[in-house]
């Protein structure tokens, strides 16, 4: 009666052999590799590439182990890390801009491993080293930047419809327009209504004016933060590929909060000065009639005349410019640092999408010899980089702005513009930074208490149960097999709670093999046949084992369900150990006593250590 | 080898009244420390800054210090951390500094005061999200009980499943009072453990449930008292050999795991040696005071299982009947 039937045997079998798979990749390590994506996704992936990498380190005399191509992009791996820096350096200057060439970990395992989709566990940032961030995006200033488009919307459509307004502005996350008389805003409200069903009109009167006060409804301020986030999310993605980083982690938390996780950054003041940038271009044309000395005088102290703003140039001096902004960076496709072919000054060049260029076009046409300014916009404060005067009306939408301070600047510029802008502004609001010394020291310690703590429990359960207790630590050994080899394959996180969850996991489960163990000793000094208690031994623990599991099942689910980084890494392998425990400690271990005892006829002796009958 | 050869039942029962005052009076004290000390909250719920930084020589904590007032950081406090090489800053939550560019300011005059120091490990959480983490672990705590509750309530009967939550909240305090009286700093990690714990010594008081339940179908004639002490000593040799092994393995973590897990396995270990007393000592004697019997017991459990379950190798009753 203590045999399996064929199909469990092979069961277990199938499953060992499956997590020995698995689990195998985690032995072979990691060498230095390059990774090449193309910088934009206009840029295509093609076997053109590889050929063309191969190519370079050929003429170059780069020693490389191997290249690949995969989904994302094509990846090099070499010897030595020495190798491994130069072929980067090499790398980006052949290939140009069109692709970022990052530094890499990849995987030595052999192809036939890889082929299978057999990967080593995904380590986590504690491990590897590297930067976390979690940022917040400022949802009101979104909103407040939503309400400064409709300002400009509205004017063009009171005008289109010829309705005499006095003004329009922004107030808070509203926007008022004023009227001078009830007729005019009645015709407003109906225009208005009808083009923008998502804003909840009112209207008031403030003495002789008549006000009608359009504000966001809930529907659509839900919308305006799901994109805003959205593309917060996407600005940090094209500016993290201009960092070059290999498996870059950027994702929404919650409603208003995005992850990054940057491995092997270690440069954090970098890191942190791209992704926190806030910069924005604005385009705008200064008020020539009102830039009069006494005005400007006036300005410098920071009074501006209705309709304009007042911002300070590189000089320090005070530029009036009109309220309504001409172009904004969402219009820009491409920007480049350049050289001014007459100044040989820095500048920037900027290359305009279809709409932009047209709005340019128009704008330039209808104001030569006036200036215009450019506007860089970052962190609360504007300055005018440059107001050049139009000479004659630009087409094509290609921009050279000029007025930078050095090549440093227009490389930076350029990128923060050709990268997008931030929909809304963003803050750090938690930082965690492992240097890599200390990733490997973590995985040292991880590795360290866990096969210590399963040296002294194997030493122990086989001086207590014999043979039973060897069985034991197989069990418990294939659990822990099993769990590496479903991690492996999940590609979960790995941190060093999850390390610590792997140690405890294996202290926990032992537990259902000395239930059994000590069930089976009972039933032998109660006197009966040593295969029936085998047999009653492994049935009457199992639902014991089953309770204890659940409750331990659901402490770790709530980890998981409330626990946010280090927390949901334990909890994630805690629950998965406990699962694997479960399959190991009951399935693989009664096979196992079913080989070794279950075939015999006679059996008069277990060995699981002595007994002492009453 | 056999460590425990036990011919009669110990009475524990009767030492139920001795058993309920120690846990009260350590309960008391762990009550008392928490609320006169209080928890040293890390980083992860106050919000704040803490930077490891390693140095190849000894580190002088003194220009170290320096380095951390030049910038304005009066209240940060500088100390050695595992070994003289390594210098472990905490900065409190500054009003209107984000925690990004607190920490880099602090880098910045690291290095210059001393080019060889290497920044190993930042934290830096700001005070807001240390507020929702505390929020979170809070409300964790709140569902594991009710779980386990609800899940030992469906599987044995009420008065075990409050007995068991009322046995194990116990162990929470309790290593709650040793992180309070010790002021060792609790952290995201110890949540974890403690969390971890309560799910772990609930395990104890299920195992020795389960026996309870399976003594009454089979000691018919015996009183509860006498079901619940064979109960426990029959799964006593089992309660020790499992702590023995969990603790190993959390003894290894403690030796080998740095400073990172060592609070963690601390707190695992306090959980695990209180889990013993408490699901056994106090879990039992309480359900018994809720007047668990034979009928509000197996009554329920027959309708559930009697069909489906297989009676295996009955052993003779009459063994048990002393």
């Amino acid at each position: 009666m203590n045999r399996y039937p064929m199909w469990k045997n092979i069961l277990v079998a199938v499953m060992i052999l499956i997590g020995l798979i698995y689990t195998i990749p985690n032995f072979f390590g990691e060498s230095p590799a390059v990774q090449i994506t193309p910088a934009k996704s206009t840029t295509k992936l093609d076997s053109a590439l590889l050929g063309k990498v191969e190519d370079i380190f050929k003429q170059e005399k780069i020693e490389y182990d191997g290249v690949y191509q995969d989904a994302r992009g094509v990846k090099a791996r070499f010897k030595s890390t020495d190798t491994q820096i130069r072929a980067k350096d090499v790398l980006q200057a052949n290939l140009g801009t069109d692709y970022t060439v990052a530094l890499n970990l990849l995987s030595r395992s052999p192809n036939w491993l890889r082929s299978l989709g057999a990967k080593p566990m995904y380590l986590g940032l504690d491990l590897r080293g590297g930067v976390h961030f979690l940022m917040q995006v400022d949802m009101k200033a979104a909103l407040s930047k939503a309400a400064e488009r409709f300002v400009g919307d509205f004017k063009i459509a009171l005008r289109k419809e010829r309705i005499s307004y006095v003004g329009v502005s922004r107030e808070g996350e509203t926007v008022q327009i004023r009227f001078n008389n009830p007729d005019e805003l009645a015709k407003a409200h109906a225009v208005i209504a009808k083009e923008y069903p998502n804003l909840t009109l009112e209207e008031s009167t403030i003495g002789e004016e008549r006000i009608l006060t359009a504000s966001l409804n809930l529907v659509e301020q839900k919308s305006i933060q799901d994109f805003a986030i959205k593309q917060n999310i996407q600005t940090l993605h094209n500016r993290i590929n201009e960092l070059g980083v290999a498996e870059p982690i950027i994702q929404q938390q919650g409603a208003d909060r995005v992850v990054v996780q940057l491995p092997g950054v270690q440069d954090t003041a970098k890191a942190k000065e791209i992704l926190g940038r806030t910069a924005t271009l604005e385009i705008r044309l200064v008020d020539e009639e009102k830039s009069d000395a006494a005005t400007l005088e006036k300005a410098e102290k920071g009074q501006a005349p209705i309709g304009d703003d007042v911002f300070k140039n590189r000089d320090g001096r005070a530029v009036l410019v009109k309220k309504n902004v001409v172009l904004t960076g969402d219009y820009i496709t491409d920007a480049g640092p350049g050289v001014d072919s007459q100044s040989g000054r820095s500048t920037v060049n900027v290359t305009l999408d279809a709409r932009g260029a047209r709005i340019f076009q128009q704008v330039t046409r209808e104001n030569v010899g006036k200036r215009m300014a450019i506007l860089l916009i970052e962190k609360g404060s504007t300055e005018v980089i440059t107001a050049p005067t139009i000479n004659e009306e630009i087409g094509g939408g290609r921009v050279q702005i000029s007025g930078m301070a050095n090549t440093q600047e227009a490389t930076d510029i350029a990128l923060l513009l050709r990268a997008g802008a931030l929909a809304a502004p963003m803050d750090i609001v938690e930082e965690r930074t492992v240097g890599p010394s200390m990733g490997q020291d973590n995985i040292n310690r991880g590795v360290h208490s866990t096969l210590w703590g399963f040296a002294a429990i194997a030493v122990m359960m086989m001086i207590y149960y014999a043979a039973f207790g060897a069985v034991s630590v197989t069990a418990l050994a294939i659990n822990l097999l099993l769990l590496v080899a479903i991690l492996s394959m999940l590609q979960a996180t790995l941190t060093l709670p999850g390390l610590a969850a792997i140690a405890l996991a294996l202290g926990m489960a032992i537990d259902a093999n000395v239930l059994i163990n000590e069930r089976i000793r009972e039933e032998l000094r109660n006197g009966n046949t040593p295969q029936a208690s085998i047999h009653a031994g492994y049935e009457r623990a199992w639902d014991t084992i089953l309770d204890s599991n659940v409750t331990t099942l659901i402490a770790g689910l709530a980890l998981f369900m409330f626990g946010t980084g280090p927390i949901k890494g334990f909890a994630v392998v805690h629950v998965l150990g406990i699962l694997t425990s479960m399959f190991s400690a009951v399935l693989v271990s009664r096979a196992i006593v079913n080989l070794i005892y279950g075939y015999r006829r006679k059996l008069t002796k277990l060995s699981i250590g002595q007994i002492y009958k009453a | 080898m056999e460590l425990f050869r036990i011919k009669k039942d110990i009475p524990f029962m009767s030492y139920g009244r001795l058993t309920t005052a120690i846990s009260l009076v350590t309960f008391i004290l762990a009550v008392v420390f928490l609320a006169t000390r209080g928890l040293n909250f890390g980083v992860d719920f106050t919000g704040g800054t803490v930077m490891e930084v390693n140095y190849p020589q000894a580190a002088n904590l003194e220009s170290v210090r320096k380095a951390v007032d030049s910038i304005g950081l009066k209240e940060a406090t500088v100390q050695n951390f595992g070994s003289s090489h390594d210098v472990l800053i905490r900065l409190p939550v500054k009003t209107g500094v984000s925690v990004a560019k607190l920490s880099e300011e602090v880098k910045t005059a690291l290095v210059a005061a001393d080019a060889t120091a290497e920044v190993r490990r930042v934290e830096a959480v700001g005070a807001q999200v240390g507020d929702e983490l505390y929020e979170n672990g809070g409300l964790a705590l709140f569902f594991v009980s009710l779980g386990i509750m609800l899940y030992l309530w469906l599987r044995f009967e009420w008065r075990f499943a409050v007995a068991a939550i009322i046995a194990n909240m116990h162990d929470v305090v309790i290593i709650l009072g040793f992180f309070a009286f010790f002021q060792w700093e609790f952290n995201l990690t110890v949540l974890a453990a403690i969390l971890a714990v309560l799910g772990y010594s609930v395990n104890e008081s299920v195992v020795v449930f389960d026996r309870v339940r399976e003594n009454f179908r089979k000691m018919r004639k015996a009183s509860v008292v006498q079901v619940i002490d064979n109960a426990i000593t029959r799964t006593m040799s089992r309660t020790i050999i499992t702590h023995t092994m969990t603790q190993t393995m959390v003894g290894s973590m403690l030796l080998f795991g740095g400073e990172v897990l060592h609070n963690f396995a601390l707190a695992l270990t306090i959980g695990i040696l209180f889990g013993i007393y408490s699901s056994v000592l106090v879990a039992c004697p309480i359900a018994m005071w809720l007047g668990v019997n034979r009928a509000n017991l197996i009554g329920d459990v027959e309708k559930k299982e009697g069909g489906k379950k297989e009676v295996v190798v009955e052993p003779d009753p009459s063994e048990f009947a002393s």
